[in-house]
């Protein structure tokens, strides 16, 4: 299977691939803690990346509310340590579960009436904002005032409940993106891959083949949103914070869509060379602004909107596929 | 005693419900001429908040009337981004064109964080706690004044496209885009002037807004949200239905701040926009598909 992935790809763009994981692996080896820490920040934006390109990317429906599945399956995961001590290799499954299914919730409120386009993306926003006010006013995990995972040093080292250094958080994170990269590659080129290109591209025609439209568009948006979750309880054992304000925050939904819309959507390198951008981008734009005693976070987000609008008018394919045609890889597009 | 706090409280949401079927209104037209989703809309209000809030602090302006310049700067604004910006993508996939106003809101307020902070700033009228008593209801004086300003401007708005040759070209090109071209009416021009009318809504809104509540640059998201919700509600394109879902909107929210809690007043009116997606996605006063 691996091998058939690699069927049609150039000598020279998997001596590049190669290349790219051999340096990845051995990057915690010379790097310090701080730029461990920005190459966490590229994994796991290359990784949700990933999980929203396969809405828009491949299915065709723009989601702005992604940040919904981050923060259930953080809060999720994070209640069930904190309250009952449940691991987070064991929490993930209902976090990922409840993100599915409030997706599906999603997913059949929409598709019914073929809600799509600007519709559906403002249900997405929609879902995104009630999940904010509701964590809001839940005691449980904290309401308003956040919720935190306790950080004792006699946990340190507890790899199976994620309680660990950032060398272990930097390896996980590259797995997620390796393996989302690996997965959306496979996905590609299946069936299920084909039938939701043929969505995209025209949903009548599709129809007219016999594809079940909104069974498609049902499983993209599933398997998006689970994996968005996944993300989701990283972020909550990484960070050890969780505020409703931040992690179901429309700006939050829009931080995840940066990468694979600047690096070029429904391509599988897109979501990777996107977050190689932005993440270093951010870290250089909060100290530069932070020196010269700017609002750094407004600086960062304000050239990233800029940067968006330039892309979008600009280079609306993403920068990608002109480095691809720049590298002279065979995967012009891909 | 308690009806007559219902009825406040309804009276209220009505009068607020007014100023935000105006700056709804803006979003409605602009959707249902240039086929454009304004994503930017309630940055553009939150902006118009602040430019109000200014012209009040530096030249005692009372915002009530400095809707009158926002609402013209904000047309010219409105035009130079349609005729720029928006044109370009006017041929783009839709979600191209969310995505370069999702980039343009959040420039917008960035901006407006990084200039005037994200503390809240408040508006001290003379007459901000003034009252009529109606019988046993009490009716706050700014707030009817911001309601009428809102349907004078909502009316004018109406005439403009009822009455005049150009409202009624804008309205052609609305319903029939080919045909209006065919028949030779400049439709760049028509896209241009619609979007300025458009934003006029929001910057007449949003000045008018200062009057009633404190500005933030976050309240931005949760306007263009309050805005869209308003317009599904009603009926994306309809402009009675942006009015009436406004007043809907407005009252539900304020009926949810006593009933339920202050702080939850927006997952209701969420709760009515999944609602009426579920059961009529037309909207209230749009035709089904």
């Amino acid at each position: 299977m691996i091998a058939e992935l690699f069927a049609g790809v150039s000598t020279r763009a998997r001596v590049l691939l190669v290349l790219l994981a051999v340096v990845m692996l051995a990057a915690p080896l010379v790097l310090d803690r701080y730029l461990v820490s920005v190459l966490i920040l590229v994994c796991l934006a290359a990784y949700t990346g990933q999980a929203w390109n396969i809405l828009l990317g491949f299915a065709g429906l723009l989601s702005l509310g992604h940040a919904l599945y981050l923060g259930l399956a953080a809060y999720i995961s994070a209640g069930l340590y904190v309250h009952f001590g449940i691991g987070p290799w064991l929490g993930v499954f209902p976090a990922v579960a409840v993100c599915v299914a409030v997706a599906a919730l999603l997913g059949w409120l929409a598709f019914r009436f073929r809600i799509e386009g600007v519709y559906f993306a403002l249900l997405t926003i929609a879902f995104a904002e009630v999940a904010r006010i509701g964590f809001d006013h839940i005691g449980f995990t904290g309401g308003a005032g956040g919720f935190f995972l306790p950080v004792r040093s006699e946990d340190q080292g507890q790899w199976w409940n994620l309680r660990s250094g950032p060398t272990f958080f930097y390896y996980l994170a590259l797995l997620l993106a390796a393996g989302a990269f690996l997965l959306c590659a496979v996905l590609r080129r299946s069936r299920l891959g084909h039938r939701w290109l043929a969505v995209r591209e025209d949903p009548e025609a599709a129809q007219a083949l016999g594809i079940h439209i909104n069974r498609a568009r049902m499983s993209a948006l599933l398997l998006s949103a689970g994996m968005t979750g996944i993300a989701g309880v990283f972020q909550a054992f990484y960070a050890n914070n969780l505020f409703p304000s931040q992690i179901f925050d429309i700006s939050r939904s829009i931080d995840l869509i940066l990468a694979p819309i600047i690096g070029g959507v429904g391509t599988l390198f897109g979501p990777i060379l996107g977050a190689f951008v932005l993440a270093p981008l951010g870290e250089v734009l909060i100290s530069i602004t932070g020196a010269i005693g700017l609002n750094a976070p407004g600086t960062k987000a304000l050239v990233f909107g800029l940067f968006l609008m330039a892309i979008i008018a600009g280079v609306p394919t993403g920068l990608w596929p002109r480095l691809a045609s720049l590298l002279r890889l065979r995967s012009v597009g891909r | 005693m308690t009806l007559s706090l219902y009825l406040e409280v309804l009276l209220q949401g009505i009068l607020t419900g007014l100023v935000y079927g105006l700056m709804a209104l803006g979003l409605s037209v602009i959707f249902g001429v240039v086929r454009v989703v304004n994503f930017a809309h309630g940055e553009f209000a939150v902006l118009a908040m602040y430019a109000a809030f200014v012209l009040f602090t530096a030249l005692h302006v009372d915002p009530i009337l400095a809707a009158i310049p926002v609402a013209a700067l904000f047309f010219v604004i409105g035009w130079l981004l349609q005729r720029f910006v928006v044109q370009p993508f006017i041929v783009r996939p839709q979600h191209d064109q969310f995505i370069l106003l999702v980039g343009l809101a959040i420039v917008l307020v960035n901006a407006l964080l990084m200039i005037f902070g994200p503390d809240s700033r408040h508006t001290n009228l003379s007459y901000s706690y003034d009252s009529w008593f109606i019988g046993p209801i009490i009716v706050d004086k700014v707030r009817a004044y911001a309601a009428a300003a809102a349907v004078v401007v909502s009316a004018a708005l109406f005439a403009f496209f009822r009455f005049t040759l150009l409202g009624t070209a804008i309205r052609a090109c609305a319903d029939n885009l080919t045909g209006a071209a065919v028949v030779g009416l400049d439709v760049k021009k028509l896209y241009a002037l619609t979007f300025g009318l458009g934003l006029a809504c929001a910057g007449a809104a949003g000045a008018i807004m200062v009057a009633l509540t404190d500005v933030t640059p976050m309240l931005a998201p949760s306007f263009t949200l309050l805005a869209f919700t308003i317009v599904i509600v009603g009926g994306l394109g309809s402009m009675a239905g942006a009015l009436l879902g406004g007043l809907l909107i407005g009252v539900v929210e304020a009926l949810a701040s006593i009933l339920v809690e202050p702080s939850m007043k927006s997952m209701v009116s969420f709760a009515l926009l999944v609602g009426v997606l579920a059961f009529r996605p037309q909207g209230l006063v749009g035709k089904p598909a």
